[in-house]
This record gives C-alpha cells, sequence and structure tokens, in this order.
C-alpha cells in the first residue's frame, strides 16, 4: 500500500519534470531555431530541414543586411530612443513617485487617483493621436517618448518601494537641512538601486519594443525605429529598404535574411534579460504591493 | 467646498485637522482657519508639488486633454475647423456604428478573443506555478523559470515575426516538417481557420512565463505548516493543492483576472494588426483595428473616436462590475 502510493508520487514527480522541460523547450527552440538559421544558407535551411544545428556556416545574411545602412539607421534610431526614453521616463517617474509618496502632500490620494484611473478608462487612440498632432510631435523622435513619459504601473513600483523605506531616514535627513530634492537625490536614490534597476530595465524594453506609436506617429520611413523595419522586412516581405534603388543588384530577401533581421532586433534584448532576471522578481512582488 | 476640505481631513488622517472636523466643521470661523492650515501646508511643501508637477503635467496633456478630446464623437470633427468650430451631430456615429454591417463581425471577432484570453491563456500560468512549486530541486525550478519567461520581453513584432517565418508556406519550419512527415502544408498565415490557434498560442508564449513567476511568487508565501498538517491528516497532493494552495493564492487569482478583464477590450492592437490581413479580416478584425483603419487610414476621425469610446467604456464598466462582484464575494478587488 505504501509502495504503490511511493511509486504513484515518483511517477507524478518524474512525469512532471518532463512535461516542464518539453513546455521549456517549446518556449525557447523557436528563438534558437532562428538564430541558427541565420547563420547558414537558405539552401541549407531547404535541403536539411535542420531545426538547430545547421552543417554550414555563412555569414550571407547578415553581410547582406549590413550592406546599405537601412539597419544601421534603424538600430540607431531605436537605440537613441531607448537611451533618451528611458532616462527621460526614470527622471519624471521618480520625481512623481517620490511627490505621491510623501504624506505631506495635500491630496496625495486624489492626485494618485488619477493616474491610476488613466489605466481603466482613456481617450483612445485617435483623440491622443490629435493632441500629439497638435503639441507638434509628428514625425518627431519625441512622439515615441512623450506621449508614452509615464507608465503608471513603474511609477506605483517606484513609490511603492519608497514608501518601504524608514521613515526616519528621511526625516532626519530633513532635519539636517536636506530638502526634498536633496532627500530624493542623495538618500533614496541611493538606497533604491534595485528599484531603479527594476524600473529602467522595464522602460528599457518598452522603449526598444515601440511599435505602434511609430505607425502612428512617424510617417517619414527614415526615422522609422528597428521594430518598424523588422515588420517590413518580414511581414510584408516589401523590401530591406524604403528607397528600393539601393538593393537594385541584390536579390530579394530570403528566409535566412528575415531570421537575420529577427536577430537583430532580438539580442539587445536577450543581452539585458540576465539583468532583467536579476531584479524582476522585486519589481514584480513591489506591484503587487497595495498601500 | 466644506465637503471637499472634509475629504482631504479624512484621507490625510491628518490628527491636528480631524480634531477641528470634531469640533464642528460647520462653524465659518474654523472653516476658515482650516483653509488657512491647508494653505500654509500646501506651501510649505511647495517642493513636493513642483517635484510632481511635469508628471501630472504629463498626466493632464497626453491623458486627461484627450478622454476631453472624446467629444468629437458626437460631432462631425473637421480638422480645419477645430473641436470648437465642428458640427454637433449627437449621436449619429454611434447610429451607424450599430447599424453598421460589420459592427457584430467585430463585436464576435473582440468577444471570442476575449474568451480565448480567458478560459486558455488565463489558467495556464497557474497550472504552470502549481506545477514547478512541486520541483524540489532548485537549480531546476529556476532554469525553467528563467527559459520560459524568455518571451515576455520580446515585442509583437519578434513575436510575430518568428511565427511567420516559422509557419510560411514559403520554407517555413513547421510546413517542412508536415511534408517530411507526408502531410499537405497548411496556411497557418492566410487561412481565417488558423488565426485564433495562432493567434492564442502566441498569448501564450508571450504571457505564460511571466504570469507563472508571479503566481510562484505568491504560492512561496504559504504557510509550509499547513502542508505538513494536512499531510498527517493524510491528505494527498491534489487535496493539498485544492484545499491549501488554491485557496492561499485566490487574493492574487482574482486581481489578475480582474486586471485581465479590465484588458477585455484590449486585446493588443499591435498584436492583432500585425496578424491581420485581408483574407482573415472576417475573425481578425476587432474593435482597436477598426478604430486605426477607419480613424487614421480613412481620416473618418469622429467616427472612430466614437467607437473607440463605445470600446472604452465596454472595457471601464466590466472592471468595475468584476470589482464589484469580487468585493462581494469577500475579496480585495483592485481599488
Amino acid at each position: 500500500m505504501v509502495g504503490e502510493k511511493q511509486i504513484g508520487s515518483r511517477i507524478f514527480r518524474w512525469g512532471n519534470y518532463l512535461l516542464l522541460i518539453v513546455i521549456a523547450l517549446t518556449m525557447v527552440l523557436p528563438f534558437i531555431h532562428v538564430i541558427a538559421a541565420s547563420f547558414t544558407t537558405s539552401a541549407e535551411l531547404a535541403d536539411k530541414r535542420f531545426v538547430l544545428f545547421p552543417t554550414v556556416f555563412s555569414l550571407d545574411a547578415y553581410k547582406y543586411i549590413f550592406s546599405t545602412n537601412t539597419i544601421f539607421k534603424a538600430l540607431f534610431v531605436s537605440i537613441g530612443v531607448t537611451l533618451i526614453g528611458t532616462l527621460w521616463s526614470m527622471f519624471i517617474s521618480l520625481l512623481t513617485a517620490y511627490g505621491l509618496s510623501r504624506r505631506d502632500l495635500v491630496g496625495r490620494r486624489q492626485i494618485l487617483f488619477l493616474f491610476v484611473f488613466t489605466m481603466l478608462f482613456s481617450g483612445g487612440m485617435i483623440p491622443t493621436f490629435l493632441i500629439v498632432k497638435e503639441t507638434g510631435l509628428l514625425d518627431s523622435y519625441a512622439a515615441l517618448i512623450v506621449p508614452v513619459t509615464i507608465n503608471v504601473f513603474n511609477m506605483i513600483i517606484l513609490r511603492s518601494f519608497i514608501m518601504g523605506l524608514p521613515e526616519g531616514l528621511i526625516e532626519s535627513a530633513k532635519i539636517d537641512g536636506c530638502n526634498d530634492f536633496g532627500v530624493l537625490f542623495r538618500i533614496v536614490m541611493p538606497i533604491s538601486k534595485p528599484a531603479l534597476a527594476t524600473v529602467s530595465l522595464f522602460y528599457a524594453v518598452a522603449y526598444w519594443n515601440t511599435y505602434m506609436h511609430a505607425i502612428l506617429y512617424i510617417n517619414d520611413a527614415a526615422k522609422w525605429p528597428i521594430q518598424v523595419l523588422l515588420r517590413q522586412i518580414v511581414v510584408l516581405a516589401s523590401g530591406l529598404s524604403y528607397d528600393s534603388s539601393e538593393f537594385t543588384n541584390i536579390p530579394p530577401p530570403d528566409i535566412t535574411i528575415k531570421m537575420a533581421v529577427i536577430v537583430v532586433a532580438t539580442i539587445p534584448v536577450l543581452m539585458v534579460y540576465p539583468f532583467l532576471q536579476k531584479y524582476f522578481t522585486k519589481g514584480a512582488m513591489l506591484g503587487s504591493m497595495k498601500e | 467646498m466644506r465637503v471637499k476640505s472634509e475629504t482631504v481631513v479624512e484621507q490625510n488622517n491628518q490628527t491636528e485637522l480631524a480634531l477641528n472636523k470634531t469640533k464642528q466643521v460647520s462653524s465659518n470661523d474654523l472653516q476658515r482657519s482650516f483653509k488657512a492650515e491647508l494653505k500654509r501646508r500646501i506651501f510649505k511643501n511647495k517642493l513636493l508639488y513642483l517635484m510632481i508637477l511635469p508628471g501630472v503635467l504629463y498626466l493632464l496633456i497626453y491623458k486627461y486633454v484627450p478622454m476631453l478630446g472624446l467629444v468629437i464623437s458626437f460631432q462631425d470633427y473637421k480638422p480645419y475647423q477645430g473641436i470648437l468650430g465642428s458640427d454637433w451631430v449627437g449621436f449619429e456615429h454611434f447610429t451607424r456604428l450599430f447599424t453598421d454591417s460589420d459592427f457584430w463581425m467585430i463585436f464576435r471577432n473582440t468577444l471570442v478573443l476575449f474568451g480565448l484570453h480567458i478560459f486558455i491563456a488565463f489558467p495556464i500560468p497557474i497550472i504552470l506555478a502549481l506545477m514547478l512549486n512541486e520541483v524540489k530541486n532548485l537549480f531546476f525550478k529556476r532554469t525553467i523559470q528563467s527559459l520560459i519567461y524568455i518571451p515576455h520581453f520580446m515585442s509583437w513584432v519578434i513575436i510575430v515575426s518568428i511565427s511567420f517565418v516559422l509557419l510560411t508556406m514559403d520554407g517555413g519550419l513547421i510546413n517542412e516538417l508536415l511534408v517530411s512527415l507526408g502531410m499537405d502544408k497548411v496556411n497557418f498565415l492566410m487561412n481565417s481557420d488558423w488565426f485564433r490557434p495562432v493567434y492564442i498560442i502566441q498569448v501564450v508564449w508571450q504571457s505564460a512565463g511571466w504570469g507563472t513567476i508571479i503566481y510562484l511568487a505568491a504560492i512561496s508565501g504559504v504557510d509550509p505548516g499547513l502542508y505538513e498538517a494536512a499531510k498527517m491528516d493524510g491528505a494527498s497532493k491534489l487535496r493539498q493543492i485544492w484545499h491549501i494552495t488554491l485557496p492561499a493564492i485566490r487574493p492574487v487569482i482574482i486581481v489578475l483576472l480582474i486586471l485581465k478583464i479590465g484588458d477585455v477590450l484590449e486585446l493588443g492592437f499591435e498584436h492583432v494588426y500585425l496578424l491581420l490581413n485581408a483574407s482573415n479580416r472576417n475573425v481578425a478584425e476587432i474593435f482597436d483595428t477598426y478604430v486605426y483603419t477607419t480613424g487614421l487610414l480613412q481620416g473618418q476621425y469622429s467616427y472612430s473616436t466614437a467607437v473607440g469610446l463605445f470600446k472604452g467604456l465596454v472595457g471601464l464598466i466590466l472592471v468595475v462590475f468584476a470589482n464589484r462582484m469580487a468585493k462581494k464575494f469577500g475579496e480585495e478587488g483592485i481599488y
């Protein structure tokens, strides 16, 4: 009787392990396949139907996509928007989060409610577009940053973190003659590194992944970020360049080239992934904290 | 004014002011001193107000002004006439929306995708978290965790692009495998029967890992003594999960479910738009993509704003309703 139960639980345990391995692999294999396939020729891809390990190594796809500056330009736009956007968003979010964390701020609950309400209801795509247009941001890189300055969820993570700091710390700094800016930049920021890192990475990933705002607000193809270009190349297959004359003597993009562009757009996120991993659980937990 | 100041008093829970309140706020004298006190405290903390000013300005300009801009759904808005100069047309755009032959198609598509979210994408992370929770080997647990939430950080463009190169008829891995197994190629990307499966698989692929982490964090807070006690009473693994783990993480499940319902009509413009094409429009067109095509591509600002407003209101009502239901059943809700 006892033995049977043990066997049953052993089967259960190994079945569980096996199933988890299969699930994890199915989620990761597509990425690995795409990376592997980008480093080979399309002939190899068509013949061997390999999943992971090509027998022919080739950089042709990468040579092709970097043969003009289209990809470089788009990468440059994305990197610029990500760096500047993250700094800008962090700065404004941190100021707001600190202000809204202080009990001295009369009306902070009402103001916080104004922020939270925008998570439940919004003016929607068209009125927001019209405001972006009215404020003169159309076709500028600022259109990818300013309209999404504060992500309320991220701001609340920062606020919860600051509220969790010992009150005495802030009080004593004030007694020593620090004003609120001093407290924020000299006391709160240095001890909030995990929260700052988490939220910065969230913002950075969001800026890197920006697509919708680019297609809404940017008409000039020369200003496209990498995500929009990726979509053009892979899904619309409309060629690598908005100026088709650049590619007259090069064949149209085949599947390995698409793979290479996907890898180029994915690698930066995979590079920050270890950092994300280090901090994200804290962030996810902080986000679920309520006042 | 008095009512307003009373709420301020209550919510800030300032003893000093609360005392004033108990001593009859209606007296004019005290009310004046209350106002003076309020002014003094705001002035004393002017730096704090200065700090939140950029954030609040952003909020007003890019979030609340667009909400006011929703009035154009009752107008025949012309960009060159502006909001003040455009003619009012009442509910004309809404009438048009509800009588449009596409309305029910879009409504049904939105509802079906919502159902797929709630009944397929929502429970999977809970099951994964329960499975991972049974794993005793920490290294194995962490590895699986870190692998399954990688897709969470990928944009929809990347998710859809990877699916595209895997599923395309033109040398995609899946179709090549089908052929080598002696089957016919399937046009996953153009065939409207395949839109919904492809859509929900991508949603699960992208979001399951992240959700799992949140549930796992909640499960880790369960008192291990409860399991010990249950084991002593001879409760099986499944009974332990049913009677201890699930009730313990119920608040988290409810909060996430309400948030999910809040997203009811936010099925991801980006995601659906990336998958949308002429041959799957009958199942793939949802309110967001419809707003985009009628509004931005065809320039029917007022009509598309009306569509967006309808969508937004339904979403708001659903969240409020779900939150109220949660509270009725003794849960905390999201506000």
